[in-house]
């Protein structure tokens, strides 16, 4: 280790601020470490919580291992080779890494919506009818059309798409594309939805539409988002959590983290002066 | 000197010129110091090399190719006996006068006097055309090469100039592969309008009796070939549809399982076994198929025809066994596209982004649901168009069908009776002691259009199909 190393791990230490929430959270992280091929550690020691109906943004410079915790919620991290996950997730106070616990059905609680708008190339219909028709949520056709219609209206896009719901999901627009994700993560009725830096592929009105939607959405779901947009973060979240090369350097309720920020790093990083 | 010796003294002294063009430049820009040279010295030697090459090849192998029938109009023009003989009789006596003016030998046919004397003069001829030909292009290279030379100076853009003659030299070459596709097109062409000259279309198209024997001699038995051709392509399109039943579901499930499930190591070693399976000439699975699958589909149809006469089965107990069968043919060309199959259908399911992957494991499918759910879909465009790729092939096939299917030319549904294909019958027809201008070696080159525009039309769909795959994403 040299000395940069043990400068960075002072200065890092242990999270300050106000990592759990009072009441019992939906999703709690304990002292999670994350491996990559076991020699590359990605997370450090991480413990955070996310509370109901709220959501809590995680920023931070590229490679700071937010977009890998985020995978850890919902187990994403299985489909990686030699990704290593130790420490207790829970979900309502249930561990989602014990062996009694199966991943397929993990997933659609924990849904997740992704960086790329990546809508499956079938109809706008079948993109949304994907989940439901998987998990068996509905009995019969009418049953399944009027899931698909609240799914959409959710998404802000059933007027958009209503007229067109046999077309392909894939000839929408970009902003279009990404509500149709998220439109096809609720149709599952998830408790909890994660984001991967959702707007970063879309332009400044389509980012707005996303945020509002995210908005409506927190009443109903809780929602843990990555982002690389401070405004962003600022706008929408309830709490932030702010990562530094795979620790959780500081998380707190929004307004303190940006007005008033504990840790040094934090303050360099939303003030701009790296990252 | 023959032509060969004269273009390996023009390529020596390309590559000479080469230097020189190099050192020349070279030389300007120490004379002319504080000057840079526009180009590497290098690309003054290839502009050089290539204002030599060119021009005198390009002339060389025009004259080369129209030579030989001006020289012949020339002596044609000297013997008025030449000239009046038929069509049939100027070209015999033409190909005699050229070899004996080549190699001196006479086959004596026609009239001895006037073709010695004609192949003195046609050798006379033919000596001036050469002489003239070296003496053009050798001018021309050093014409070229003079050009150039004087030219080079440090100001001379020799790089575009070598970038422009650089495009002329890929287009030639694109022309030649094309020109030559149309050659054997058109060569096909010609010999099948002939075919149907003699033989109705209709006969050809609609006929479901193949027996394409001519008389050698006058009433023989038998003497009457006909050329209906649809069991010829019943007995091809079946033995596709057998080997497609093989090779379209064994070679996507293969191609799902080494792309979607087999660990990286397991598809590093794979892959490339498949690839020599790929080469394995079709005549080594040819035995295969005659002599190990083909008995065995023998003997089952022996032990069906056993089944069917013990349960009074009537299709069955009257059933036709032959140790040549389309069976064993398909079953054994399904084997050979498998690894065809395989690798395009593995490519296309790779090409599948990771993002649908993820999206369908996010909402929480199992892994097989979102292969066959979403990426099989995802990619089907692809797959179709590998397999229509892969029919193409199945339908060109010759050796495997000419061991094991047989040569009868039987319109049959019963997969253990022998069929025969286009391509086994062109071969049957061609070899072997032939008049080459007989209705039965025509019908090989009506067989050959036939099977190039069924291919063609399958190339175009797997074309359009495979182009419009790579559109789907964004």
């Amino acid at each position: 280790m040299n000395n940069n190393d043990i400068e960075l791990n002072q200065q890092l230490g242990k999270t300050v601020g106000n990592p759990l929430v009072d009441g019992i959270p939906r999703m709690s992280c304990q002292s999670v470490d994350v491996f990559y091929n076991q020699d590359l550690q990605a997370i450090f020691n991480v413990s955070v919580d996310l509370a109901k109906n709220q959501i809590l943004a995680m920023i931070g410079p590229s490679g700071c291992g937010k977009s890998t915790l985020l995978r850890c919620l919902n187990r994403m991290n299985d489909t990686i080779d030699g990704c290593i996950v130790t420490g207790k997730i829970y979900l309502d106070n249930e561990d989602i890494y014990t062996s009694n616990i199966d991943p397929v059905l993990l997933r659609a609680k924990v849904g997740m919506v992704f960086q790329k708008p990546n809508p499956f190339p079938k109809s706008i219909y079948d993109n949304v009818a994907y989940g439901p028709r998987l998990h068996g949520l509905m009995t019969n056709n009418s049953e399944l059309d009027d899931i698909v219609e609240e799914s959409l209206t959710k998404a802000g896009l059933w007027k958009e798409t209503k007229d067109r719901l046999n077309k392909p999901g894939t000839g929408l627009s970009g902003g279009q594309q990404q509500r149709l994700c998220i439109a096809r993560t609720i149709a599952v009725k998830p408790e909890v939805i994660l984001m991967d830096e959702p707007t970063s592929a879309l332009d400044p009105i389509a980012t707005a539409t996303i945020e509002e939607l995210m908005y409506e959405l927190k009443s109903s779901y809780t929602i843990a988002v990555v982002t690389h947009s401070m405004q962003q973060a600022a706008r929408i979240s309830d709490r932030c959590a702010y990562f530094h090369l795979g620790r959780l350097v500081e998380v707190n309720d929004t307004n303190i983290v940006f007005t008033n920020p504990e840790h040094g790093l934090t303050e360099n990083y939303i003030t701009g002066r790296f990252g | 000197m023959n032509d060969l010796d004269f273009f390996i003294i023009l390529l020596t002294s390309a590559v000479v010129v080469f230097f020189i063009g190099q050192a020349k430049a070279r030389s300007r820009q120490e004379s002319t110091s504080g000057i840079r040279l526009h180009s590497l010295p290098n690309y003054y030697g290839y502009l050089t090399a290539l204002w030599t090459f060119l021009p005198a090849l390009g002339v060389f192998l025009v004259w080369s190719l129209f030579e030989s029938n001006i020289v012949s109009m020339l002596t044609i023009a000297k013997f008025t006996q030449l000239q009046q003989l038929s069509t049939d009789n100027l070209s015999l006596a033409l190909n005699e006068i050229k070899i004996l003016a080549t190699t001196g030998i006479y086959y004596s046919n026609g009239d001895a006097n006037i073709n010695h004397q004609a192949a003195a003069v046609y050798s006379k001829y033919f000596n001036h055309s050469f002489n003239l030909k070296i003496l053009v292009s050798t001018l021309l290279a050093l014409l070229g090469f003079t050009y150039t030379y004087l030219r080079i100076n440090p100001t001379m853009q020799a790089r575009n100039s070598v970038e422009r003659l650089i495009v002329y030299v890929l287009l030639i070459c694109a022309l030649i592969a094309i020109l030559t596709t149309l050659g054997i097109l058109f060569s096909v062409l010609f010999e099948s309008v002939e075919f149907f000259s003699k033989v109705p279309i209709t006969e050809f198209l609609f006929g479901t009796h193949w027996s394409p024997q001519i008389a050698i001699y006058e009433d023989q038995a038998g003497s009457s070939g006909s050329f209906g051709a649809v069991p010829l392509f019943w007995g091809t399109i079946f033995i596709s549809i057998i080997a497609m039943m093989i090779a379209a579901p064994l070679g996507l499930i293969a191609a799902i399982f080494l792309s979607e499930y087999a660990t990286s190591r397991v598809r590093a070693t794979i892959k490339p076994i498949l690839e020599i399976l790929a080469g394995v000439p079709t005549v080594v699975y040819g035995f295969f198929a005659a002599l190990t699958i083909g008995p065995l589909v023998r003997d089952f149809g022996y032990y069906l025809r056993e089944v069917g006469v013990n349960l009074d089965i009537e299709i069955l107990a009257n059933l036709t066994v032959s140790t040549e069968s389309s069976l064993a043919a398909g079953l054994v060309m399904g084997m050979m596209i498998v690894p065809f199959i395989l690798s395009l259908s593995d490519d296309v399911i790779s090409a599948v982004p990771d993002a649908m992957r993820d999206g369908s494991t996010a909402l929480g499918a199992t892994k097989s649901e979102t292969v066959w759910k979403v990426i099989v879909p995802a990619a089907l465009p692809g797959i179709v168009g590998g397999f229509l790729l892969a029919i193409s092939r199945a339908i060109g096939e010759t050796m495997i069908v000419l061991m094991a299917a047989g040569v009868a030319a039987n319109l049959t549904a019963n997969p253990m009776n022998s069929v025969t294909t286009i391509t086994t019958q062109i071969v049957t027809l061609l070899t072997g002691d032939q008049e080459f201008d007989s209705v039965k070696t025509l019908a090989a080159f009506a067989l050959g259009l036939g099977l190039f525009i069924t291919t063609l039309i399958l190339n175009i769909i797997a074309l359009h199909v495979v182009r419009k795959y790579r559109e789907q994403y964004e």
